[in-house]
């Protein structure tokens, strides 16, 4: 327990909040760009239904995007509690 | 891989130890980064504008005030500007506002206390813990909140206006008109009626006025040197709260009965699917407020990261501060053309997702998958 509040108190804590915003941006990243990815393979397919496909790109990114921050206030707080 | 990880660890320790404090960055004199990108984010009492540098190095704060409105039941209501303050130098009345210096100075939580709340102190000046205090006063995000609502409200009444005078209906549409009703039309045609099917017209005035609240008040923390209404807890909060509000008065039976009897699910499955659709309740609004937040508050601290890049290599020295310049500058408007993209986002996924939600709770009886045919064929058609 001592061992524990000790390494808290030190900049670990900034440190480990660092890391955990870092690794939520490589998630968002990945999602992002599978969700990327899917909606242009199928542009390519259907060209004309590019604006359906757009809107629900978007809407998809903007909800996996939504997880990612929920890990990035995380990091936030372990930096500033 | 071993070998990577175990440097890793060591860099790490190896910060820990070297740097015992830790929580004040006491070099840089010059230019305290945390101060200033909590102070663009955070509440503050004022509108502060810019620091005069006297050549002492003292720096003289130039600001707006703004009222306070304190209400405590010992001391009852106390009304007064901020400007009395003196920006946290002189208490007045016997309250005090706390800094970043004076907690440090009086040794305070920094949990408990933060900067720029205003806590109740007795004639020799120390704190006073039995008298709470609740602050509410108009602040910043208050006050540009009241600003964008009258403009949102000007607007709106204005165009009605002119809606109502056959302007739009008979003849084409002008000025504001223009600008506004392909939007309203693409709120009513792509988020409400997909969404609530025929009973939208009821909700669309509900989904307006989230969108373009949320919207306004996104475009009007992008200003510098504005507030960050949008990106506070507080307001998202209340927003996700009116939208559950709202969702909870249109269910149904059917709904309910969705949650607590999931039809053709087996029983053991049941025992943890109720929790989870349950809690799931709670947690989709719980969700729209901190995206919400995240979002807003994330763009604006990278944008004011970025400038502050500036000076913290300026601090360094003068030639470095001049070569970060125009990099910062460059991503700073880069980022900033994605953060009016994000405002125009957020908000739209808000009021999309609050439609949503509204229309799986207005779901009426569809039909389920547990009737049977007689001659066991399939109710899609097949091709033979």
């Amino acid at each position: 327990m001592d061992l524990m509040t000790v390494l808290l108190s030190t900049p670990l804590g900034n440190a480990g909040g660092a890391v955990g915003a870092g690794l939520a941006a490589v998630g968002a990243g990945i999602g992002i760009g599978q969700i990327g990815k899917g909606a242009v393979e199928a542009i390519a397919r259907q060209p004309e239904a590019s604006n359906d496909i757009r809107a629900n790109m978007i809407l998809t990114a903007a909800l996996v995007e939504g997880a990612a921050l929920f890990a990035i206030i995380v990091g936030f707080l372990a930096m500033v509690l | 891989m071993a070998a990577v990880f175990s440097l890793f660890f060591l860099f790490i320790f190896n910060t820990a130890f070297s740097q015992p404090e830790g929580h004040h960055k006491e070099e840089k004199k010059g230019f305290n980064a945390k101060e200033i990108i909590f102070g663009h984010v955070l509440n503050n009492h004022d509108f502060h504008v810019l620091d005069i540098v006297k050549e002492n190095g003292e720096k003289k704060p130039v600001s707006l005030p703004l009222p306070v409105i304190l209400y405590s039941k010992q001391r009852g209501l106390d009304v007064f500007m901020s400007s009395k303050f003196h920006h946290g130098e002189e208490n007045h009345l016997n309250y005090m506002m706390l800094t970043d210096e004076k907690i440090e100075a009086l040794e305070l939580e920094p949990n408990k206390y933060n900067a720029q709340d205003i806590v109740a102190v007795n004639e020799a000046g120390a704190i006073d813990e039995s008298v709470r205090v609740y602050d509410l006063s108009l602040t910043r995000n208050v006050v540009q909140m009241l600003l964008a609502l009258i403009f949102f409200t000007w607007i709106m009444l204005s165009i009605a206006k002119k809606y109502k005078m056959g302007q739009g209906v008979t003849i084409a549409p002008k000025g504001a008109q223009g600008l506004l009703e392909p939007v309203i039309i693409f709120v009513r045609d792509e988020v409400a009626k997909p969404n609530l099917g025929k009973r939208y017209v009821k909700y669309l005035p509900f989904l307006l006025t989230i969108f373009f609240f949320i919207l306004i008040n996104n475009l009007f923390g992008l200003i510098p040197g504005s507030a960050n209404v949008t990106g506070n807890i507080a307001f998202t909060a209340v927003l996700g709260v009116i939208a559950f509000i709202v969702i909870m008065f249109s269910t149904n039976g059917h709904y309910w009965m969705h949650i607590f009897n999931p039809p053709g699910v087996p029983l053991g499955v049941k025992f943890i699917l109720v929790p989870v659709e349950f809690i799931s309740v709670f947690i989709k609004p719980f969700a729209l407020i901190i995206r919400l937040f995240a979002n807003m508050v994330a763009g604006h601290i990278i944008i004011i990261c970025l400038i502050s890049l500036i000076f913290i290599f300026g601090n360094m020295s003068a030639a470095a501060g001049w070569g970060t310049a125009p990099f910062s500058l460059a991503f700073t408007i880069f980022i900033y053309f994605i953060e009016v993209l994000v405002a125009f986002l957020q908000a739209f996924i808000f009021t999309m997702l609050t439609a949503v939600f509204i229309g799986q709770a207005m779901e009426g009886d569809h039909d389920h998958d547990h009737h049977e045919h007689e001659n066991g064929l399939p109710d899609v058609p097949v091709m033979v």
